[in-house]
C-alpha cells in the first residue's frame, strides 16, 4: 500500500506543475472569500477586486464589498500566509532534526510564542503587531532552545548518540515544553491581565481567524515570503541533512550555521503567526508529509508543493471553521487539529512498522 | 592530493580518542587503517575529514591547513564514507547519489546535465546502476553501502576517506570495491577490519589505544609479533602458491 501511495508523481511531471500553483492559490484566496455565511457570488469578489487593485468603478453594493475586501479576503490572505509558514517550518524542522514528528506546535515553539505574546500585551509593551511579533519571537527561541536542550539530555542519558536521534525524546521534550509554557501563559494572564483581556487572550490563544485585518496581512505577506525564500535559498543544504548532521558536514555544509540560521529564521515566521492567529496545531506536521507522498522528499519540490498546500489546507479549514456549525465561528485551531491528531496517529504507527 | 596530520589529539569527555597521531599519505596512495574495535580509526577518519576539530594539532591538504578552509570547499576536495549513515525519507538511488554533488551546486548554480553523467558513472562503478530508481528502504545493507560509496564519488574527491566500507558487502563486492578504490588516482584512505585485505594498501597505518603505533609498507608492519602484541591474536604469514603473495591464517587468540 506504501508504495503505491508514495510513488513520486513528479516522475511524469517534473517540475512543471510549479506554474498551476499561483492559480490554485488564487482559486482558492477566493473561494476562501466566496464561501460563507452569506455566500457571495465569484463575479462580485472579481469586481471588488477589480474596483480595489486596478482602480476600476464597477458598481457593488458597499455591504458587500466591505464584507469582501475588508473582512473576508484579508482574513483568507492571513490564512493562506499562516498555513505556508507553519507548514514550512514543519519541513525544516523535520528536515534539520532527521524527525518525522518534528512540528513547531508539538516542539513548543508555538507555545513559546504564545507566552512571549501574551506576557508582551499584558505587560502594556505597546499593543502593535509588531512588539506582540518580537515578544512572540523571543518566547518561540526560549521554548526551543529549553525542548532541544531537554531533548539532548534525555538522549545522551539513554546513549542516544549522534545519528538519527530518538524520535520520541524530542516529542517528550516538546510536551513538557509546551506544558511549561501553556503554564506560563495561563500564569502570566491570571495574574495580570483584566477579565475583559483575558477573555479576548483566551480566544486569539486557541487559534482565530476573526479579529484578522488587512493591517495583520502587511506583516504576515512579508513573513510568509521571508521564509518561503529562505527555505528555497537552502533546499539542498535541507537535501544534505537526509542522511544526518555529519553527512550534511563532509558535503560541504557549514551545519551549525546553517541549521542555526534556518532555525531562527522559522522560529521568527512561526512567532508572527502565532501573534496574528494564535497557536494552530498540526498545520506543519500534516502538510509535509502529506506533499512527501505526492512529490517526494527533494526539496527543490517539497518546499514549493508544502507552501502551496499549506495556504490552501488553512484557507479550507477556516471556510470550515466559519460553516461547519451556523452562526457559530470555531476557533480553526479546533478544525486543524481534528484533521491533524489521526493523521499524527497514521505517522507514529507507519513509523513503527518501518 | 597530500593528506597529513600533525600531532593530531582529540577527546571526548575527557576520554583521548586519538592521541598524537602523525600521519602523510602521499598523492594517489590508498592508506589502510587498522586496529582493534575502539583503536581510534573511525575518531581519526573524522578528523582528517574535518567533521570534529582536534583538541591539538593540526590536519593539511596540500600544505593549507583544514581548519582554515571553508567547509564547503573541503568538500570539493574530501570525500568521507561514514560507517553508518541511514535515513527514513523515500529516497530513490540516484537521488542520493546526486547528494554527492551539493558542494559545487549552489541557489543560483543549478543541476547540470555533467552532474547527471557523474552521477551515472559513479553508480556504475559500484555495480548499482540497475538499480538506480529503487527506493532507499529497499536496499540491503551492502547494497546501502555501495550506495554511500558512490555518492562519495560523486563528489569528485581528491581525497577519498572510507570507514569500513567493506563491512556489510559480500565477497564479491568487497574485493570489487577494494580493486576499484585501489584504482582510483585519488588520495585514498581506508579502515578495515580484513588484515589480508589490508595487505592490497600501498601503506598500512596501526591504531591502537588512539596512538597510531607503526605504519609503512604492509609486510613490514603486519608481523607475527604486530598481530600477537596489538591484535592480541596468534598468526603465520605464508605463502600463496597460486600468485605467490602472503597470506596470514589467523590461528587462536591470545
Amino acid at each position: 500500500m506504501s508504495i503505491a501511495l508514495s510513488r513520486p508523481i513528479t516522475k511524469r511531471f517534473g517540475l512543471r506543475w510549479l506554474w498551476v500553483t499561483p492559480l490554485v492559490l488564487v482559486a482558492a484566496l477566493i473561494a476562501g472569500t466566496a464561501i460563507g455565511e452569506t455566500s457571495i457570488p465569484v463575479d462580485t469578489i472579481l469586481k471588488v477586486l477589480a474596483n480595489q487593485l486596478l482602480g476600476a468603478d464597477y458598481p457593488v453594493d458597499r455591504i458587500d464589498e466591505g464584507i469582501i475586501w475588508n473582512y473576508r479576503l484579508s482574513r483568507a490572505v492571513v490564512a493562506a500566509c499562516c498555513g505556508t509558514s507553519l507548514a514550512l517550518a514543519g519541513v525544516v524542522l523535520q528536515a534539520l532534526l532527521r524527525n518525522p514528528l518534528a512540528d513547531p506546535y508539538l516542539m513548543g515553539i508555538s507555545a513559546g510564542a504564545s507566552t512571549g505574546a501574551v506576557a508582551v500585551a499584558v505587560a502594556g509593551l505597546g499593543a502593535g503587531m509588531l512588539s506582540l511579533s518580537l515578544g512572540a519571537f523571543a518566547g518561540a527561541l526560549l521554548a526551543f532552545g529549553i525542548v532541544v536542550m531537554l531533548a539532548h539530555a534525555a538522549n545522551s542519558g539513554v546513549g542516544g548518540g549522534r545519528g538519527v536521534q530518538a524520535a520520541g525524546a524530542i516529542i517528550l521534550a516538546g510536551i513538557a515544553g509546551s506544558q511549561l509554557f501553556n503554564a506560563l501563559t495561563a500564569f502570566i494572564i491570571t495574574k495580570s491581565a483584566s477579565a475583559e483581556q483575558a477573555r479576548g487572550i483566551m480566544f486569539w490563544l486557541m487559534g482565530n481567524l476573526s479579529g484578522v485585518r488587512w493591517a495583520d496581512a502587511t506583516l504576515a505577506v512579508p513573513a510568509a515570503l521571508f521564509g518561503l525564500v529562505v527555505c528555497l535559498w537552502h533546499r539542498r543544504s535541507l537535501d544534505a541533512f537526509t542522511f544526518g548532521a555529519d553527512s550534511a558536514a563532509s558535503m560541504g555544509i557549514a551545519v551549525r550555521p546553517v541549521r542555526g540560521m534556518l532555525i531562527i529564521a522559522m522560529a521568527l515566521v512561526t512567532a508572527v503567526m502565532v501573534s496574528i492567529v494564535g497557536a494552530i496545531g498540526f498545520v506543519g506536521l500534516v502538510i509535509p508529509h502529506a506533499m512527501r507522498f505526492i512529490v517526494g522528499s527533494q526539496h527543490t519540490r517539497l518546499i514549493p508543493a508544502t507552501a502551496l498546500a499549506g495556504a490552501v489546507f488553512l484557507i479550507g479549514s477556516d471556510i470550515l471553521s466559519r460553516t461547519l456549525v451556523s452562526g457559530q465561528v470555531l476557533p480553526i485551531g479546533v478544525i486543524t487539529s481534528l484533521i491533524g491528531a489521526p493523521a499524527f496517529a497514521l505517522i507514529l504507527v507507519r513509523g513503527k512498522r518501518h | 592530493m597530500q593528506l597529513s596530520a600533525e600531532q593530531l589529539t582529540w577527546a571526548v569527555h575527557g576520554t583521548p580518542l586519538v592521541v598524537d597521531v602523525n600521519l602523510t599519505v602521499e598523492p594517489g596512495q590508498t592508506f589502510g587503517l587498522v586496529g582493534p574495535n575502539g583503536s581510534g580509526k573511525t575518531s581519526l577518519l573524522r578528523l582528517l575529514a574535518g567533521l570534529n576539530k582536534p583538541k591539538t594539532g593540526l590536519v593539511r591538504i596540500d600544505n593549507q591547513p583544514l581548519h582554515a578552509l571553508k567547509q564547503r570547499t573541503i568538500a570539493q576536495s574530501i570525500a568521507l564514507v561514514e560507517q553508518q549513515a541511514d535515513t527514513t525519507d523515500r529516497i530513490t538511488v540516484r537521488q542520493v547519489v546526486a547528494l554527492g554533488r551539493t558542494p559545487f551546486l549552489s541557489a543560483l548554480r543549478a543541476w547540470s546535465i555533467e552532474d547527471d553523467a557523474i552521477v551515472v558513472k559513479a553508480l556504475i562503478d559500484v555495480d548499482m546502476a540497475h538499480m538506480a530508481d529503487r527506493l532507499w528502504h529497499t536496499l540491503s545493507g551492502g547494497e546501502r553501502q555501495r550506495v554511500h560509496i558512490a555518492r562519495a564519488l560523486a563528489q569528485q574527491p581528491k581525497i577519498l576517506l572510507l570507514d569500513e566500507p567493506t563491512n556489510h558487502l559480500d565477497i564479491r563486492h568487497q574485493l570489487s570495491i577494494l580493486k576499484l578504490v585501489r584504482q582510483l588516482p585519488i588520495t585514498v584512505i581506508i579502515s578495515l577490519h580484513d588484515l589480508n585485505q589490508a595487505m592490497e594498501c600501498d601503506r598500512i597505518g596501526v591504531m591502537d589505544s588512539g596512538r597510531l603505533i607503526d605504519s609503512g609498507p604492509p609486510h613490514d608492519v603486519l608481523t607475527a609479533s604486530r598481530l600477537q602484541q596489538t591484535f592480541g591474536v596468534h598468526a603465520h604469514v605464508i605463502d600463496d602458491p597460486v600468485d605467490g603473495k602472503q597470506v596470514m591464517r589467523f590461528r587462536n587468540a591470545v
